[in-house]
């Protein structure tokens, strides 16, 4: 602060060598930072490129000896070392499918609710409280999700759907016992939970920054609650819910932890959503620390090659929804 | 001058210089006791005897104030941690072959032995009271049986009563040395397993949920109704698991205790492979239990720190002159004398510094 002062008083005295001296120094300090700024950037691209590369170069020796077959193996051989990709993928994809199943509409629910409904002494504790769901290391989860909810689910919700849907033709194979407790579904409710926070803490942002005479004018033409969630405050705020939609959905397809405990880390496709199945980042937990040969420790680099394109995929793919949504409206 | 002082502005300048200097000190400190630990022992691998070690190495740091790091990653971890030379010794469940220990310039040999036992979760089976072989196992680990009151299981328990009751089968998820010796047993008894699963580390299990480490197995036991899975033996006491009664080669039924364990040890012929890689899986004698495995410690014969690992030459010589009572407390089982002479004889021939001198002369 004080040398600003300095700065300005010298600027104004208008002595032209100490000013040229001085534009010179403001210079090279400007050069300085642009080019920190510049090397911070460029730190990014170089940090995500290695990442890339050395992917690549440890899973190369998985691809030469599988070829595309490893993405369309399911099996996943230790001892004659034959590995495919297919069932940490199928798997990885079906519990992010079931989390953002079940957290969009809860998270967009709450965000709602707390932005428009909620009285005012409530909001502060229920808001706090998403940020401290947010908080709980993933380890917790797991361990909450094998202790507590997988006992109760096995008791209490997986016999129920069994039951429920035994007689209806597609359903009863999606629901088929025996109820393990762990399994698909219980790694996909989880991650529900983990993500919820996420997808409401940023759809509450954003519906905050609807301007209040939006919705006023809607209110005053008489369109319900609804109606003015539906089409003012949704299409006002489509870019940050989405993006908070694909942050979510970024967790959930590389959530390793808490879904190591609970989803039963078998090498299969079932397709039952009760029975275990494992995930990408699962397989690389359980397995990288013992793995032995070249083969098997490329070919877990490998399934990390996949989630990494898995991912980069999934946020190609939101930017270009948002980039056609804003072309249509204009 | 005073109001600039006092003003918010300077009391944070101030405050961080203050911040900055006890980073400073802290950072010194951290540095220092890093030189002071430089000269510690530092090892890396396997999982099932971490608890052991880091008892040993408590012990041994009271007694002589040379403290030991062991970093239990997994036996896979450990044998890639030996070879790149970032410790002094590796340990692992698995011992290598007497080809791998050659190419690498390892010596291996084993440190302490545990056993694995079979659990299960039926209602009104209490600990010991369902009597199982190899065979029947491995047909249950291969879904080939899939209910309790199997005529396979109940030939076997003629005195009991089998529930009528689905078996949900629980594995390691993890790669691990529990399941390398689980799998050799099985692969010893059972020509199918042998041909259709195999034996390693992690396998293709042909059904049932995967958990991790023998906390995970335990505790999906203990939670699943009709389940059963393999763990360490200090797992199973310390979780009040049902273990079951094996029977043995000798065609005795016997129960997990520390007898039968160390017969299985004592009957074992450790000379016949290179680097004492015995499994002590299915060993002859009518006391001994089945599934017994010892974890082995490798550690290079031409020591990039000689005086470092002459340092662990002495702790592991220590641990075995003292630490068998601390290793029964713990459930394990300590190796035999005569097995322990001869591996100290081994060192002391093999393990060498740059100059060819023993790193290990024998004291008794």
């Amino acid at each position: 602060m004080s040398e600003v002062t300095l700065n300005n008083a010298e600027l104004r005295t208008g002595e032209t060598p100490s000013r040229a001296a001085l534009l010179r120094r403001m210079r090279t300090s400007d050069a300085l930072f642009h080019g920190l700024t510049r090397a911070a950037a460029i730190a990014v691209l170089l940090l995500l490129s290695g990442v890339i590369a050395s992917l690549v170069i440890g899973s190369a020796p998985a691809f030469r000896a599988f070829g595309f077959s490893f993405f369309t193996t399911e099996s996943w051989n230790p001892v004659t070392e034959k590995f495919g990709a297919l069932a940490p993928i199928y798997g990885t994809l079906v519990t992010s499918f079931i989390a953002m199943a079940i957290a969009v509409p809860i998270g967009l629910m709450i965000a709602f609710f707390l932005t428009e409904l909620c009285p005012g002494w409530l909001r502060r504790p229920i808001g706090i409280a998403i940020e401290l769901l947010a908080g709980i290391p993933s380890i917790i989860y797991g361990i909450w999700g094998l202790f507590v909810f997988a006992p109760f689910l096995q008791r209490y919700v997986q016999p129920f759907l069994i039951d429920a849907f035994g007689n209806i033709p597609v359903l009863s194979t999606v629901f088929e016992g025996p109820p393990y407790g762990i399994g698909m579904l219980t790694a996909g409710l989880i991650l529900a939970i983990m993500v919820l926070p996420f997808i409401t803490s940023i759809s509450r942002d954003v519906f905050d920054a609807v301007p209040p005479v939006l919705k006023e004018a809607a209110y005053g033409v008489g369109c319900t609650t609804w109606e003015v969630f539906r089409n003012i405050i949704l299409p006002y705020t489509r870019v940050g819910v989405i993006g908070g939609f694909m942050l979510g959905l970024g967790r959930a397809l590389g959530e390793t932890m808490a879904v190591t405990f609970v989803i039963g880390n078998a090498h299969k496709i079932s397709a039952s959503i009760l029975a275990p199945g494992t995930t990408i980042s699962a397989s690389i937990a359980n397995e990288f620390t013992e793995a032995v040969g070249d083969i098997y420790t490329s070919s877990l680099i490998a399934l990390g090659l996949i989630l990494f394109l898995i991912t980069f995929v999934v946020l190609a793919a939101a930017r270009y929804m948002l980039m056609r949504l804003q072309r249509r409206i204009g | 001058m005073r109001r600039l002082l006092d003003s918010p502005r300077a009391r944070t300048t101030e405050e961080l210089l203050k911040i900055t200097k006890i980073a400073l000190a802290a950072t010194a400190l951290a540095l220092t006791s890093w030189t002071a630990h430089a000269a510690d022992i530092s090892g890396a691998g396997a999982t099932f005897p971490y608890p052991i070690y880091a008892k040993w190495a408590d012990a041994y740091k009271k007694e002589t104030g040379i403290g030991l790091n062991y970093q239990s990653i997994g036996s896979g971890g450990g044998i890639k941690q030996i070879k790149a030379k970032t410790v002094t010794f590796g340990a692992s469940d698995a011992p290598l072959s007497g080809k791998d220990l050659e190419a690498a310039g390892l010596a291996q040999f084993p440190m302490v032995m545990g056993a694995i036992v079979p659990v299960v979760n039926l209602d009104g089976i209490k600990p010991g009271e369902l009597t199982l072989d190899g065979p029947t196992i491995a047909r249950i680990f291969l879904t080939e049986i899939k209910r309790w009151d199997d005529p396979a299981i109940a030939k076997l328990n003629p005195n009991t009563k089998l529930p009528s009751q689905a078996i949900a089968v629980v594995h390691r998820s993890d790669g691990s040395g529990t399941t390398y010796n689980f799998a050799y047993y099985l692969a010893d008894v059972s020509p199918d397993w042998k041909s259709k699963v195999g034996v390693a580390t992690a396998v293709q299990w042909p059904g049932g949920i995967g958990a991790k480490g023998n906390e995970g197995v335990a505790n999906n036991v203990a939670q699943t109704r009709g389940a059963i899975g393999y763990v360490e033996y200090a797992y199973a006491k310390q979780n009040k698991l049902t273990y079951t009664k094996m029977i043995n080669k000798a065609g005795k039924t016997v129960a997990p205790t520390s007898e039968s364990f160390q017969a299985a040890a004592a009957n074992a012929d450790w000379n016949s492979k290179p680097g004492y890689g015995v499994i002590l899986a299915n060993q002859p004698g009518d006391m001994s239990w089945p599934m017994t495995a010892a974890t082995w410690i490798l550690i290079h014969k031409k020591p990039q720190d000689p005086a470092v690992a002459a340092e662990a030459l002495k702790f592991f010589a220590w641990s075995y002159a003292k630490g068998d009572k601390m290793a029964q407390e713990l459930d394990y089982v300590p190796m035999p004398d005569k097995v322990v002479g001869d591996i100290e004889k081994m060192w002391s021939a093999e393990i060498k510094d740059a100059s060819g001198k023993p790193l290990y002369t024998m004291t008794h």
